[in-house]
This record gives structure tokens, sequence and C-alpha cells, in this order.
């Protein structure tokens, strides 16, 4: 296949820019797309339009638009879809090569995401009805009804929902496709080295009959993405934890950032811990440790020591492999700059003191390494004597965590905020302070890994409850 | 005019300007102080822009720590001057003195437009910097030299750049409202035919109002650099194809470098300037030795040489880059293409705030 060149969509048009950035292949030697690039003020100027993007999925019912969604779930697994601008076709095999040139994701974690995100496709009336707590959807439609007997009506609270995309993870669109069965309207901004999966959801929602004013995507620079964070309506974005802090006060604004995901072990389970070892495992370094529901710090009453070496062990032999290999789980950083930081980053914390590599006996060579033209982190456990320690709530971009002791009592207060707790334990009294904690979006009680997640309960807010408000009504009974 | 005659008018115009500010008659006290520190006579020693190599780049701090004073030719020293600024974010701004240039340049700029699209007799606003700076006085000057009025919306760029630094964005995009509204309430109740504003500035009023629906049909635009994709989406969809965008590149210390506005869309809107031959020579040079000229085609960084017996710069290295082009038929000398700040490929600079 030749080198696709991906347009802007605004508004479901396809639109080629003068401004073409070529996107090469993580080994840098291939040209994997030509991208095109929308500066911000074309984007403010979309923005103010988009309320008729929206009247078109307003006037569609919620039932089609679930049921365009599920189709679409089966062409985006299936289907060859539309890429670039010649009518080339793209395969799922396609697609999985392309993310894997410009990702450094092996092949087998980008199925693992495919199948992820047809899931949520294929769930989406699960996931509307967890969302909506049962809402019955012809409110949507309607714009009132009734919800346990009494009356409710819902308002879009934007015409369009932004979404500022990251490279890590294809499994993040998962997040907005459900924005479309609501009947509110995308924006979208890919990630740098990851057009690929929004552009391919898109293309499937269309061929399965959504209207393709529904999509807006640019590829853009900074600028772009601030014309995007001020002017939709709504706004999902992922970043950092000073990128959190900017927009916390700001209503508009969904800010996914680090998760600071932690496994817990009880006190009345922790004689028992071998027991939990693979959770923790996959906890850690599921989808290659890139995402937010990964365990970052691992905190158990004793034994830390013997954990820390058990995962330890478990973890070395996850090694760079082809990325074809079935077996590979590791990928490698797209920017190869990144696996230099972090690895500084841990070796910094290491050098801090109180704090033990305790991989580096299981691993065979260092942390840091590189195969195919591609840097790669080993995963590592870090053995750290509290929570003071500076890497003893990290979350790098790689199977990474921490394994700290701490009394049960103490745990909650002191390991600050996460996004998903898993917290091995039986007592009823710790389980209640675990669900009166308020510094945990996610909880997960007994041995379910951090990275398994429903999609119809809220990640990081309720998008239902984003996208719309309850506004009061009444109606008179002559009316 | 063919490229020979119009080298041939450059170098008669550089001997004519050297002689004038290197004579103790009409030179100015810098350039006379400078010559005999330096050594040389470069009234004997220039005698062709091949030549302009021989002095040394002009520094922009001359501009900051001299008197304006010294910088008054002999025959200048009885008239009162105007001083126009350029920069100021941080410390004090650039300086320069003048009397007429302003008038000169932007006649010779007039004499480009197309009165199709800048009527005769049609009114202007101008929308930007204005205080201090030249081109409050130049695009003034350009109405009245067309037969029309200008009205002014001004927009302080040395307070915005404060707040972007800060990162007060609110408070940047509540003072571009307020310049906006100013704009748009004049555009809206005033028979106005041209505009002058910054192509960010434009792009704001166009979000706002339909600026050809409001009787705006000559848009001259300067002030940042614009790729070819934002030339294009400024004129296909801010003027929406109906009025004719202008983009020029100059600043204080310059006259205006114009472009060839009809030819824009031919060359998906890569836009190449011209400087105010033999007023004004640009030269992309290369950054790493700056006697050496680039070959056309390539990237380099601006150099500006002004020569007008107001005001004597020689090789003044500009804070862009651009592609040495090749004459053109109306331009019969070099153009610049594509300019951008320089050093924008490796690293972010921060410009077009405004």
């Amino acid at each position: 296949m030749s080198v696709p060149h991906i347009p802007i969509l605004r508004k479901g048009q396809i639109y080629q820019s003068l401004d073409v950035n070529r996107l090469m292949s993580v080994s840098g030697e291939q040209p994997a797309a030509d991208i095109s690039f929308a500066c911000a003020d074309m984007i403010r100027y979309d923005l103010r339009s988009m309320h008729e993007a929206r009247e078109v999925l307003r006037k569609m019912k919620c039932a089609d638009l679930i049921a365009i969604t599920k189709q679409a779930g089966e062409y985006f697994l299936n289907d060859s879809l539309p890429i670039g601008l010649e009518g080339e076709m793209q395969t799922p095999d396609d697609y999985v090569m392309a993310l894997a040139s410009t990702s450094g994701l092996p092949h087998s974690l980008i199925r693992m995401n495919l199948k992820r995100l047809g899931g949520i496709f294929g769930q989406i009336e699960d996931i509307l009805r967890g969302l909506t707590r049962g809402l019955d959807l012809d409110v949507i439609d309607q714009g009132y009804g009734e919800q346990g007997g009494a009356p409710v009506s819902y308002v879009a609270a934007a015409d369009s929902l932004g979404v500022i995309l990251p490279s890590n993870s294809p499994a993040v669109n998962a997040l907005w496709i459900p924005s479309i069965a609501l009947k509110v309207p995308v924006v979208l901004k890919p990630g740098r080295e990851e057009p690929w999966t929004p552009w391919r959801v898109i293309q499937a929602f269309i061929k399965a009959g959504c209207p393709p004013e529904a999509f807006s995507l640019y590829a853009t620079q900074h600028d772009g993405s601030g014309a995007i964070i001020r002017r939709a309506g709504r706004v999902m974005l992922f970043g950092d934890d000073n990128t959190v802090k900017q927009y916390e006060h700001d209503p508009r604004v969904e800010v996914h950032g680090t998760g600071y995901s932690k496994f817990l072990i009880g006190e009345d389970e922790i004689e028992n811990w071998p027991d939990y070892i693979d959770s923790i495992v996959e906890s850690v370094s599921a989808n290659s440790g890139r995402s937010c529901i990964n365990t970052s710090t691992i905190v158990v009453p004793k034994y830390g020591d013997e954990i820390a070496r058990a995962v330890a062990e478990k973890l070395s032999v996850i090694k760079p492999l082809a990325q074809d290999d079935p077996e590979a789980k590791l990928s490698g950083f797209a920017n190869p700059k990144f696996a230099e930081w972090i690895n500084a980053a841990i070796e910094d914390g290491l050098k801090a003191g109180g704090a033990t590599d305790v991989t580096a006996e299981f691993r065979d060579g260092d942390r840091f390494q590189q195969r195919d033209g591609m840097n790669y982190l080993r995963p590592t456990i870090v053995r750290v004597d509290s929570f003071e320690q500076e890497l003893a709530v990290r979350e790098f971009l790689f199977p990474f965590s921490s394994v700290v002791e701490c009394p049960q009592a103490e745990m909650l207060e002191r390991m600050g905020p996460s996004l998903v707790v898993t917290a091995i334990t039986k007592d009823l009294g710790w389980i209640n302070e675990l669900f009166d904690c308020p510094h945990i979006d996610r909880l997960n009680i007994g041995n379910v890994p951090t990275n398994r997640i429903q999609w119809n309960q809220p990640h990081e807010g309720n998008l239902f409850e984003f996208l719309y408000t309850r506004r009061s009504f009444q109606i008179a009974a002559s009316a | 005019m063919t490229a020979d005659e119009a080298k041939q008018q450059l170098d008669d115009h550089l001997r004519e300007i050297i002689h004038w500010h290197f004579s103790p008659e009409t030179g100015c006290p810098f350039w006379l102080d400078w010559a005999q520190q330096a050594g040389w006579d470069p009234r004997q020693e220039i005698q062709s822009f091949a030549d302009i190599v021989k002095f040394p780049h002009f520094q922009d701090e001359w501009l900051r720590d001299e008197p304006n004073e010294r910088f008054v030719p002999k025959a200048y020293q009885f008239r009162p001057f105007n001083v126009f600024e350029t920069g100021g974010t941080t410390g004090l701004p650039k300086q320069r003195v003048g009397w007429d240039d302003y008038k000169h340049d932007y006649e010779m700029f007039s004499d480009t437009l197309s009165d199709e699209f800048f009527p005769r007799g049609g009114n202007w606003i101008m929308v930007g910097p204005t205080g201090p700076r030249r081109l409050r006085l130049a695009v003034e000057h350009l109405a009245n030299y067309r037969g029309g009025s200008c009205y002014f919306v001004d927009l302080d760029p040395r307070w915005v750049k404060k707040l972007i630094s800060r990162k007060e964005y609110d408070q940047a995009e509540r003072y571009q409202q307020h310049v906006m509204e100013q704009a748009v309430g004049i555009i809206k109740h005033r028979d106005i035919k041209c505009i002058f504003t910054t192509p960010k500035l434009l792009a704001s009023i166009g979000e706002r109002i339909s600026i050809p629906g409001n009787g705006i049909r000559g848009c001259f635009c300067g002030g940042t650099s614009m790729t070819p994709e934002y030339v294009r989406f400024l004129q296909e969809e801010v003027l929406e194809d109906k009025a004719q965008f202008v983009p020029t590149y100059g600043n204080t210390l310059m006259g205006l470098a114009v472009s060839i506005p009809e030819e824009l869309k031919a060359n998906n809107y890569s836009v190449t300037y011209y400087a105010p031959q033999p007023r004004a020579v640009l030269r992309i040079v290369d950054g790493n030795d700056t006697e050496v000229t680039k070959g056309y085609g390539e990237y380099g960084r601006v150099e500006l040489t002004t020569l007008s017996k107001e005001f004597f710069m020689p090789r003044f290295l500009e804070r862009d880059e651009a592609i040495r082009r090749n004459p053109h038929e109306k331009y019969p000398w070099d153009g610049v293409g594509d300019v951008r700040p320089f050093g924008a490929m490796e690293k972010t600079v921060i410009e077009g705030v405004y």
C-alpha cells in the first residue's frame, strides 16, 4: 500500500490541507502516512457551526444510533474501510501493521485493543444503561419522560464533545464512542503517532450509516488543541498532573490524567499473598503498562520483599520481541527519547536511596534495551521503604510498580488519589472505609486486576452526565 | 524593467545613498563617526551591492542605545523627526527616526494595489498595533493617498505578549474580545472598503462577521509569518474568496515587501515577497556564514538592507528565515518565500500572538 494521506474531517467533509506532516515509522526509516494539519483558526471557525452537526444527530432516534454503533463495531473489527484520499482500503490487518509502525505497539497488543474497542461498540446498550442508570432513551429523543416514576428532562450541555487524544493506547477511543449514540458530535484531535484508530472508528460509523456530520477530525498543533479545549462545549483531554490542575475548576473539561492505580492487600489476606501474584502481574503489565489503569503502586502490610521478588520474577520474562511475535507483550517507545528520560528518572530515584530495583536480579541485561530500531524499557519493580521515597507513587509509560509496606490502618490516608484500587480483603470494616474513601475513582473488592474495567460504569467522570444536564420539568395537564 | 536594469538601478541608488550618509555635508553623526573608526571610506569602496558585505551587520542595540539625534542626517537637522518603535516586549524598544520615508514607501505600495479591490476614495480601517509604530501613520497616509479616510482600533501587542507569558489566557482572550468589539462595531456601522490588520485579527473579525458581507473588498495584511495553508484559509474562508487578500512583509526598519496576490492560488498559497528595491534589499543568507547568499529554493536567514536618505541600515539580520525565490517579471530581483521565524524547525518560537 502506498503512503496514505489522512485528511482533515470537517463535520464529515474531507479537507486536504496544504500543511502536511509526514508521519514516519518508529524506526524512522519508512514513511507511514501523510497527515493534513489544520490551523487553529480553522477549527475555531468550524466550532461555530457545530450545532448543525448536533441537529443532524438530534433528529435521529437513540435506538437507531445504537444499532448503527453495534454495526460499526462489526465493521471496525472485520471489514476493509476507506483510508486516504485515493480510494484505498484498509483491512484489519493493515490497521494493525499501520498502528504498529508508528506506535511501537506489538501486534498482539493492538489486536487485544482492537477486540476491546469492538466490545465497546457491541456493548453500547449496556454501557448507556449503566451511565444513565437505566434511563429510557426515549427521554433523550423526546426531551422528557419518566425515570423511576419521577418526571425527568435532559438537555444536551454541548453541541460537540472535543477530545484531545493521546498516542499511548488505542483503547482510549472507547471513551468517546458512546457520545454518538447520545447524539453529541465529536471533534477529535488525534495523538501525533496515532491517527489510525480514530480514523478507522469514524469510517466504521459512517459505513454503518451514521451521518458523517457527526465527526470532525483535526490533526493540529498545540494552538489547535487549545482552540478545541477553549471552544468545544465539552472537552475530554489526556494529560499529566499539570494539565489536570489547569482545568480542575472548569466544568466543561474532563481531564484524564495519570491514574496512580494501586493494588492493596489487607491484613486479613496477606498470608495468602502468593494467590494474588498473577493478578498483580497482570495489573502492572497488561497493555504494556501504558494505561492509567495499570497498577503503579502495590501496598501491603508485610511481605513486601517477598511480593516484590515474586512479581519481579514473573515480569522478568517480558522482554522486547519482534513486533509480530504473538508472544510480544512489551511495546517500544514511539518517541525514543521518552525511554531515555524515564530510565534516567528511575535511576535518579534509585540513587536517592530507600529503593531497590528488584527486577534487576532476574532480568537479563539492562532495563533500557534496543531492538529493531526501537527503544524499550523492561518491566521494573522497585521495592521502596516508604511512601516518601520518590519512586513510591510514580507512573511511567511501561510496566512499572513500586512495592511499599504500610499498616492497613494508614493505607488510605497515605496512598493518595487513585484511579483504580483493587483491595484484597474480606474485612467488612475496611471495605466500608474503602467505599468511603473519596480519593478512589474505581474500586475493586477482591481479586480483580486493576486493568479489567467495565465500561458501563463511570470512568473519570460519567459521560452521560458530562454531556447532558437534567433540568426541572413540569407539564400542565392541559398541555 | 529587466533584471540587469534592476541591478543597475540598485547599484546606482546604493552609491548615491552611501555618498549621502558618509559625506560630512549630508551624513549623520552616527555613520560619520563609524567610518572614521572603521578606517575605510565606504564612498570609495562600495560600488555595487555585492560590496555591501564589507559592512558588518547593523546591530539592533544601536537603535536602543544611541541617542536618536545621532541618526539625523545633516539635511534633516532642522526638521523635527518622527520616532517609530519596533519590539519592546522586554526592555527598551528599538527606535528609528524618520520624516517622509513612510509616505514614499506606502505610495510605492499603493501603486501595486488593485483599484478593483482597494477602490479609490474608499475608506479604510486599521485594526492592530498603532501607538508609536510607523504603521499608524503609514496606513492613514495610504488611505488618504488613495482618496479615503482611515478608522483605527488599537491593539497593544506588548501587553498581549505579557499576558501570554504569564499564561493569563482568559485575560488575553478578553482583551482580544475588547478589540474585536470595537473593530466589528466600526466595520458594521461605517462605510469601509479596505482593511489593514494582522492575520490573526483578520481571522478573529471573520469569526464574528462576514467581512465581504460588510462591504470590505480588500485586505492588506502583515505582521506575522503565515503558512500557505493559513493564507489559503484567510483568502478562501475568512474573506470568502470575495475580498482580495494582500499579504506583505515588512517592519518599521524597512518599507513594505509586497506579494503578488493574483498569483497566490496558482502558487498553492505559498507567498513570495519582493522588497521595495532599490529603497530596501532582502537577501537570504547562510545562517552560519552570512556573507554567503543561499541558492534559489533554499531556506536561509533574512538579511535586510535599508537604503534611503533618511535611514541607512546595512545587513540587518531579521529574526526570520525564508526561501530565496527567483525574480518575477513585475519585480525583477530576488524574492523571499514562505517566511517563518528563524529556527522555527529547531525550536518553538512564540509569535503571532495578535
